[in-house]
């Protein structure tokens, strides 16, 4: 654990050392906002609850996580320093695990700077902060998601533009796989069973349940056993492809 | 404190590392040769946990690097070929990160890195980002990187590369003080580093061992090793060269040059016998008017290019070779 806080300080540190952080931090926020006033109808629901600022959360991400993403193993392997982080003697486990917390430590404190907007809605009206409350640990746990395979995907090349868009094209499937555009397409020909497995696979599905305020566990446990899957997974690739 | 059983290293079709099998115990300095893609940096790599072999083994102070890899990491200091470090952190950050990792804290951490940054000078730089620096203060954190522990192995890969002749130096000398209470392994091309630090050298190429000994050793196997040059006048270079030939344990004679009426000529010995005392007693014996007279010793480059280039020192291989 001492290993995994320590790697995870220092990655952090250099999101801060650079402009990273700031473009990243700025952008979410503007975005966010704009997204949630202009396309969400944010005044002209009537209602007094964030739903239409988390509806554009996972789109977001689609784009922003794997910004994050992709430079944590692909930039390590280009630059050599994996052969430096991976001869210390911390497991390949405690770096990945390391690099993944501080990526979602960082897009969790973007995510709680957006609290002007619960401020707002708590003073327009008379929310329920409890699903607005879960609503917040939804979206961070969805980015968590995001950004395991985000970070899984960074670690099979050395370059980070691949490593951006191929994350944001798996992203992409994870995120779609609940609409109905995706669903026919598998009707066609696929058994129900198939059909029903990708739509459960659906971050929109599970999201927009948390959002609004249907809150059942599983929608937290299918976000954390796919960051579960997805670093196991990263731990594999790094211990493949580091000599390469 | 390094045992190499039988290591070998294979990418797809290519055999980087074949069976080698070597050890250096504590208080030696192991110079690693070999041209550009011998293998050397593979199986340093090997050493250091960060690649798996595909067959054989390697122990480091006792504990197998695949086995027991972080066992082997904490008593090992690596500095990787280019020594590649974080660019974005200054190098007090960087080291201080290292330290952390490497299990110091508090008093203790801040004195493992001063304690290093004096020892390699980099107390100037210390709050410039590190991709700000000059080639020479990159490696010199690298190189502070590999020793903040005091480890009992230091395995550097290149460690001189890209220096100027005074830094080259002064990490020479480095070297050399941490030399006695470690077992250390350095890789290089740079033949005369290998004379100034090395207890040991092995030449590699096409992931085999060529050879194996001392500098000394390895100098030994020239083929001018031992030979004496005479410089003669033009007009006695030809009795002095045939006086030479007579001479026992003489095996050739060669014209070197000649210019302002001085002939030199190279008489080699038979198996590099010393043969100057010899050859001096023969010259004067026939009444030779000797100008000048040396003893070659031989060029570590000379043999180096003869074993790796699979020439005269490559059959006589010696008592290490694995093929």
């Amino acid at each position: 654990m001492r290993n995994t806080r320590i790697i995870a300080s220092r990655e952090l540190m250099s999101y801060f050392a650079t402009p990273v952080a700031y473009v990243f931090i700025v952008i979410f926020l503007a975005f966010t906002g704009a997204l949630a006033f202009y396309m969400g109808g944010f005044f002209n629901s009537g209602r007094a609850d964030l739903v239409p600022f988390f509806f554009y959360h996972t789109w977001l991400y689609l784009l922003l996580i794997p910004a994050i993403s992709m430079r944590l193993w692909a930039e390590e392997r280009k630059t050599g320093t994996i052969e430096l982080l991976m001869t210390l003697p911390v497991s390949t486990t405690e770096a990945v695990l390391g690099k993944f917390l501080a990526a979602w430590l960082f897009s969790g404190v973007a995510l709680a700077l957006t609290f002007p907007m619960w401020i707002t809605v708590n003073y327009l009206g008379d929310p329920d902060n409890g699903v607005i409350f879960a609503s917040y640990i939804g979206s961070f746990v969805m980015a968590g998601a995001y950004l395991a395979i985000g970070s899984c995907i960074s670690a099979l090349t050395k370059n980070q533009v691949i490593a951006f868009i191929v994350a944001a094209a798996v992203c992409f499937i994870f995120t779609m796989s609940g609409l109905e555009l995706v669903l026919n397409f598998f009707r066609l020909w696929a058994p129900d069973l198939l059909v029903d497995t990708v739509s459960s696979m659906s971050f929109l599905t599970h999201f927009r349940a948390i959002t609004k305020g249907v809150i059942d566990i599983r929608d937290f446990i299918f976000f954390g056993s796919l960051i579960a899957v997805f670093l196991f997974a990263n731990v594999v690739a790094v211990d493949a492809k580091k000599g390469a | 404190m390094i045992a190499l059983d039988r290591l070998s290293k294979a990418f797809g079709d290519l055999v980087a590392v074949d069976n080698v099998s070597l050890s250096v115990a504590r208080g030696e300095v192991l110079g690693f040769l070999g041209p550009n893609g011998a293998g050397k940096s593979t199986t340093m790599k090997m050493i250091a946990g960060f690649l798996e072999p595909s067959s054989g083994n390697a122990m480091v102070s006792g504990f197998d690097v695949v086995a027991s890899p972080v066992d082997v990491k904490k008593r090992i200091g690596y500095l990787p070929e280019g020594a590649p470090t974080y660019g974005d952190m200054t190098p007090r950050r960087f080291l201080d990160f290292i330290a952390q990792v490497r299990g110091f804290d508090g008093a203790e951490r801040s004195r493992r890195v001063d304690e290093v940054v004096e020892k390699v000078i980099l107390g100037e730089v210390m709050s410039q980002p590190i991709e700000t620096l000059s080639k020479g203060f990159k490696r010199r954190v690298g190189l502070a990187q590999s020793m903040l522990h005091d480890p009992e192995v230091l395995i550097l890969d290149e460690p001189t590369d890209g220096l100027d002749p005074n830094q080259k130096h002064h990490v020479r000398g480095l070297i050399q003080d941490m030399a006695h209470d470690k077992a250390i392994i350095v890789s290089t091309h740079i033949l005369e580093e290998v004379e100034a630090v090395c207890s040991r050298a092995v030449i590699i190429a096409h992931g085999k061992i060529l050879a194996d000994g001392t500098p000394d050793e390895l100098i030994a196997r020239a083929r001018n090793h031992n030979a004496v040059v005479v410089g003669v006048t033009s007009s006695g270079a030809d009795k002095a060269a045939k006086t030479a030939v007579a001479v026992d344990g003489v095996e050739t004679v060669e014209t070197l040059s000649s210019t302002n009426g001085i002939d030199r000529l190279r008489i080699l010995p038979k198996a590099g016998a010393a043969i100057v005392l010899s050859v001096g007693d023969a010259m004067k014996a026939a009444d030779v008017d000797i100008r000048e007279i040396f003893v070659e010793k031989g060029a570590l480059d000379d043999v180096f290019r003869d074993v790796t280039m699979g020439g005269d020192g490559g059959q006589k291989g010696g008592e290490n070779e694995h093929a």
